[in-house]
């Protein structure tokens, strides 16, 4: 079956050659390579099926190598794999994997890595929070072997040999070689997990096959890796030791970027514009797949007024993007009129007459449809706009409450710590919540499928003709009309108010190359990078 | 003496397991779970994971199997925040590090606070008085969140000094900055409360007997009145010395020690059931044991009371 369906594969040979860090020629490497990032809290876990932060999968990228990277665009460049081909009904992959892949312990990387490491992570014992991921790559019965209703072992992915992996899905997926970059996927060592058990990932225990090594770990404080030997483009890698420094607190990570302790960190809102005028060498801003909204609760157990479509566009015209972007936030976000992020791969936005109107002409409107709805001076609207703790949410939502005002709503404020704002947006009990969505690859579905009947989707809009062209696109030559149609559709239907697409608001040290500028997704590779001397 | 340790040991235990049953009914009052999160989790998968930690279980169950577990094996179960870890392990990473600021921070606490208090008070109304408690009054008023981020800017970012966080056991560098954040309002009030307590005991009617028979002021101070005025500094220093050496928030926050302070803020924030347990445990039997420790005290220095 395999053989009939593999004869007509598609060969990809992937655009770049997969190189470490590209340092041009001339330059002048600085003497001492070593690299310390920002992390924002403690690193809650090194084993890929456990991990559920970015913070975490920036490790992790170090520690452990998947089929595929990415390169500074963001683009698949080989990692342990070096191609693969697609039978003619999308549903067979056949990876073609390096033969000098190695674990730092000296061992070969083989296929039967990958069966082990995506067999674990869907089987229910691990208890991976991420195992979602692996149904979402639509291998054949992974929701089965979630469910418990198969074994682990009858998972779609399968070693022909140890340089053969062939994956098998139940449906065509587009992204599917998208997501192979992402931590969830990386291999991992068999044996070192079953005699180590839940301590495999200890500094001197884990066993990786990245180009860094796990050299230290104090929880919460820092976290030191070294360079592997036995990573198969060990001689390109340039960069010796990378050290990830918890920071808890934004303000004082930056005082301690500028005593030097830091070569990256994140900028706190509202401080771009003045540390891009003093250090504009260092200052950045990147697009990142994230996109931030007001989600309507448009369920049985939201208010009545939200079921009217005229509100929902009425709020969200009234919301003036450009102040929350330009005088809020300040960090080279751009204002929101469509779910998915901007700057996502291949992604065109359809035409939405809104975006182009100024702020004036949108009140006017907003004003219009909010008195056709039947809400004015005498039966005044009220709402409530729920946010979980955070000072830039609630600058937001201050800033909101004030548009909103000027239709005559009344707004109540409602702030929540963390969990109590998740648990409610599960059961839909709220009136007007903040919501952000990150994508897990670089595709606008990532995006859009959270809009679908069966998706997140936390105000449970469900519209049929959006769920149809979702599914479709998943078998589509061209999903781009696809997509737009339905970017249209949330345009007219508004089961949220987009606010603004997400950057990457960083300082870094100006003699450090390499770090991806184009990546929207954020993801970077310490052995891509290197110093320059002064 | 002896019969009245034996006694308070005996309302230790069950107050410590009052305190256990309150923390975990408590916690699994909180609205949200240990993985309730922005992408809700399937509901398969949300089982499998509640399966394994046993959270499927009747709440009196998941009650019983913890108490069983805490008291015959010491183990406090495995951490939902840090998966690959145990809250013994999460404890035993965290705690020697609060503990070893905490102690410093202590000794300092005590040692500027009983010397400013009693300087100030031998000294009253005079400027040396002003000064003392101007100094402990200012501290009292600089909240550690705002001291914190001005220590870093001042010591890291422009002396260059020290370093502006983490931590070493080796390296006392890491430590002054930690201390300093956590001990100043500590010493304030320890400053406070012996000034006042000296000054009623330098009023009282054994001190001017000792001075009408012409002792000298320093033997009056250190052997007759520095012993009675400490008495309401001790029973100060009890739980004091149980918040020092069980961390402080704002500090591991600001100084990113990796103490155990954080972890309890944040495991309760996260809904880490056997992480908060672990943490209130362990500061609840603290401080039950220094509460205790400071009654004894008390006995030997002052023959008046008696248990």
């Amino acid at each position: 079956m395999k053989h009939f369906l593999t004869t007509s594969a598609l060969a990809l040979m992937l655009s770049l050659p997969a190189v470490a860090a590209q340092v041009p020629e001339g330059t002048k490497l600085a003497d001492s390579q070593e690299y310390t990032w920002w992390l924002l809290d403690a690193i809650k876990s090194l084993d890929p099926a456990k991990n559920t932060d970015v913070e975490g999968s920036d490790v992790l990228r170090q520690l452990f190598e998947g089929l595929y990277n990415e390169d500074e665009t963001g683009a698949m460049v080989p990692g342990v794999a070096t191609e693969h081909s697609v039978s003619d009904d999308g549903l067979v992959y056949t990876f073609k994997l390096r033969d000098d892949a190695k674990w730092s312990n000296g061992d070969p990387v083989v296929a039967g890595d990958f069966v082990y490491a995506w067999q674990r992570v869907a089987n229910p014992e691990t208890a991976s929070e991420y195992a979602w991921f692996i149904e979402l790559m639509n291998i054949a019965n992974s929701k089965e072997i979630v469910a418990g209703e198969a074994a682990p072992d009858t998972l779609g992915v399968k070693a022909i040999d140890d340089q053969t992996l062939e994956v098998t899905l139940h449906t065509p997926t587009p992204y599917f070689v998208k997501m192979l970059a992402h931590a969830t996927t990386f291999p991992v060592p068999q044996k070192v997990i079953e005699a180590e058990g839940d301590n495999w990932t200890q500094p001197g225990k884990l066993v990786g096959n990245g180009a860094y090594t796990l050299a230290g770990h104090n929880l919460g404080v820092d976290l030191t890796v070294e360079k592997n030997d036995q990573y198969w483009d060990a001689e390109n890698t340039v960069i010796t030791k990378g050290k990830a420094v918890t920071v808890n607190d934004v303000n004082v990570g930056l005082t301690r970027y500028q005593a030097g302790e830091l070569d990256r960190v994140d900028i706190p809102a509202g401080q771009y514009p003045r540390l891009e005028q003093e250090y504009p060498d260092q200052a950045i801003s990147i697009p990142y797949a994230c996109s931030y909204a007001y989600i309507y609760n448009v369920s049985d157990k939201g208010p009545e007024a939200l079921k009217d479509v005229r509100v929902r566009k009425a709020l969200s015209l009234a919301i003036d993007r450009d102040i929350i972007v330009e005088q809020v936030l300040q960090g080279g976000q751009r204002p929101a009129w469509t779910w998915t992020h901007w700057a996502i791969e291949g992604f065109q936005p359809p035409a939405t007459p809104e975006a182009d109107k100024d702020q004036a002409a949108r009140l006017e409107e907003a004003k219009a449809l909010l008195a056709e709805a039947g809400y004015g001076p005498d039966k005044p609207l009220n709402i409530s706009i729920q946010y979980n703790t955070s000072e830039d949410h609630k600058k937001i939502a201050v800033a909101v409450q004030q548009f909103w005002k000027q239709l005559g709503v009344n707004v109540t404020l409602n702030n929540v710590e963390w969990k109590v704002h998740t648990d409610r947006l599960q059961n839909q009990d709220f009136e007007v919540a903040r919501y952000a969505w990150c994508g897990d690859y670089n595709e606008a579905s990532t995006f859009l499928d959270w809009f679908r009947t069966d998706g997140y989707n936390s105000g449970k809009w469900s519209n049929a003709e959006f769920d149809k062209l979702m599914a479709d696109s998943k078998t589509a030559e061209d999903t781009t009309p696809l997509y737009q149609r339905a970017e249209e559709i949330l345009a007219d239907e508004k089961p949220a108010a987009f606010v603004y697409h997400y950057a990457n608001v960083d300082m870094i040290k100006p003699d450090v190359k390499g770090i991806p500028m184009e990546n929207v997704m954020g993801t970077w590779y310490l052995k891509d990078i290197y110093r320059t001397a002064e | 003496m002896f019969g009245y340790i034996l006694r308070r040991l005996a309302v230790a235990i069950p107050t410590l397991l009052v305190l256990i049953v309150f923390s975990f009914l408590l916690m699994q009052m909180a609205p949200g779970g240990p993985f309730t999160q922005e992408r809700a989790l399937p509901p398969q998968v949300l089982a499998n994971i509640e399966a394994k930690y046993g959270l499927d279980q009747p709440m009196l169950v998941q009650l019983w199997t913890y108490l069983r577990n805490v008291v015959f094996s010491f183990d406090f179960g495995p951490s939902f925040q840090y998966p690959d870890r145990t809250v013994n392990q999460v404890i035993a990473q965290g705690f020697p590090i609060t503990l070893t600021y905490g102690l410093v921070s202590f000794a300092v606490a005590v040692l500027v606070g009983v010397s400013l208090g009693v300087t100030a008070a031998i000294r009253h109304n005079t400027w040396l008085d002003y000064l003392a408690v101007g100094v402990s009054i200012g501290a009292q008023v600089l909240p550690n969140f705002v001291m914190a981020p001005l220590l870093v800017i001042i010591f890291t970012l422009w002396l260059g000094w020290l370093p502006g966080g983490g931590w070493s056991f080796n390296d006392p560098s890491f430590w002054i900055m930690p201390v300093i954040a956590l001990a100043t309002s500590y010493m304030a009030s320890i400053a406070r409360i012996t000034r006042a307590s000296m000054l009623e005991v330098l009023g009282s009617n054994h001190i001017r007997t000792a001075r009408a028979k012409g002792l000298p002021e320093r033997k009056v101070i250190l052997r007759h009145a520095l012993k009675p005025a400490i008495l309401p500094v001790i029973s100060y220093l009890g739980p004091a010395f149980v918040s020092m050496i069980t961390g402080s928030v704002v500090v591991d926050m600001y100084f990113s020690t990796g103490g155990i302070g954080k972890s309890f803020v944040d495991s309760a924030l996260n809904r880490d059931y056997a992480v908060m347990m672990g943490v209130t445990i362990l500061i609840g039997a603290l401080t039950i044991l220094f509460n205790l420790l400071v009654d004894i005290l008390y006995a030997w220095i002052d023959p008046k009371i008696r248990y």
